[in-house]
């Protein structure tokens, strides 16, 4: 069973995406936003981050350029989760790390989908 | 919604005509969703009182509404994978003297599996170098052809399949959406065709594609689509069917291939003959 840590601040969405996870066999944490997800990683590291943008706190985006800086052997994949969904927030996204990107609003095949090709699901 | 059995028996009657599709009950579920747009159009909410009146003024709108225009890029990715990395060297190897290659996409839908195709080819821009590529894709739908040929996808389209760095490498964002670059635009042409109607060209394609179409037919008329796409095969050419559709009991002029599952060709017997008929490479 593969670990999936959701990161958003929205609990409507982390849910949406627990109940979507879990059909795919994934182990689910959750965290409110970057700093908490730091904190989730520390514990142990998950196969994919599914990630939000805009959070309080500490954003996606500074999240992940702190995941990737940080040199741990064991990167897990991320896949953002935005609706930002223009083509210089996407750019921004893969150049600080990400391996995915879905725009909101999407389904659960889309997602799916995506976690095929970051090879999790 | 319910519709009345004269609706389902005028709807079925319709699908068959204009398109030569099975209407089964477990299409009628959405019969409500399919024809919300007309109903819209139309101003009538009533499911009964619009399949009468458009049935009689508007059969092809209304056939087309029921359609299933699913599709996504890559989709069954394994499927293109095996292309990719077992019959395109093949075919590389196999017309290196003329150097062309055609590639017909059976009920293509909106396009997505005409521009995934097209993508194989534009990321291995030096081994292609040099070569006509004509990939074609049809469909019945005149809707899913003005699509396919528009190549612009909602956000929620663009993103069904396809990896984000393909995305932003071959599709541009426009105020319509994201719009195929020209690069694989003009590898890509469209035509509005019925499998059951005659070839819309020569035949002679090096592969062709008709994934879940063929399971919308009866089996007489399952029969007629594998004749047209026997016709239309080289007689060393690939057919690559749906994941639940197979050629195995419905003709004997198309098998499946031995090593490559999911990927079918011409029998000896049909390769024979269409080696008799003249030979479309040498005469080319």
């Amino acid at each position: 069973m593969k670990n999936c840590l959701i990161v958003d601040d929205s609990s409507m969405i982390r849910k949406f995406l627990r109940t979507s996870l879990e059909t795919l066999d994934f182990a689910v944490r959750e965290a409110s936003n970057g700093q908490e997800a730091i904190a989730r990683c520390e514990e142990s590291m998950p196969d994919v981050i599914v990630l939000d943008w805009h959070m309080p706190v500490m954003t996606g985006i500074e999240f992940v350029k702190l995941l990737r800086q940080g040199g741990h052997a064991d990167q897990p994949k991320v896949v953002f989760c935005s609706t930002e969904n223009d083509l210089e927030h996407i750019r921004t996204a893969i150049e600080a790390g990400a391996d995915e990107y879905v725009m909101k609003p999407f389904d659960h095949e889309t997602l799916h989908m995506k976690l095929q090709l970051v090879g999790v699901a | 919604m319910q519709i009345s059995e004269t609706s389902k028996q005028i709807l079925a009657e319709l699908l068959k005509s204009q398109t030569g599709q099975d209407f089964p009950t477990n299409r009628i579920w959405r019969v409500g969703t399919a024809l919300s747009g007309l109903s819209r159009e139309h101003g009538i909410a009533n499911l009964d009182r619009l399949i009468a009146k458009l049935a009689l003024s508007h059969r092809s709108a209304l056939a087309e509404a029921l359609l299933n225009n699913e599709t996504y890029f890559f989709r069954d990715r394994a499927m293109f994978e095996l292309l990719d990395e077992r019959v395109l060297p093949e075919l590389a190897r196999e017309r290196a003297s003329a150097r062309s290659l055609r590639i017909w996409s059976v009920g293509c839908s909106t396009g997505q599996e005409v521009l995934s195709l097209a993508m194989l080819f534009a990321e291995q821009e030096s081994r292609w170098a040099g070569w006509k590529v004509d990939i074609l894709g049809t469909d019945v739908s005149s809707a899913a052809i003005e699509a396919a040929r528009a190549a612009c996808y909602t956000p929620f389209q663009i993103q069904r399949g396809l990896a984000v760095g393909q995305m932003v490498k071959w599709f541009e964002e426009t105020p319509q959406g994201w719009r195929a670059q020209d690069k694989l635009r003009r590898m890509v042409r469209f035509e509005r065709h019925n499998l059951l109607d005659p070839l819309p060209c020569q035949g002679g394609f090096d592969i062709v594609l008709c994934r879940n179409v063929l399971l919308y037919f009866d089996d007489a008329t399952r029969k007629c689509a594998f004749e047209r796409l026997s016709a239309a095969i080289a007689p060393d050419g690939w057919l690559m069917l749906g994941a639940g559709e197979t050629s195995i009991g419905q003709t004997g002029r198309i098998v499946p291939d031995r090593t490559l599952r999911g990927l079918h060709r011409l029998s000896s017997f049909a390769a024979a003959q269409r080696q008799d008929e003249a030979p479309r490479r040498a005469a080319g």
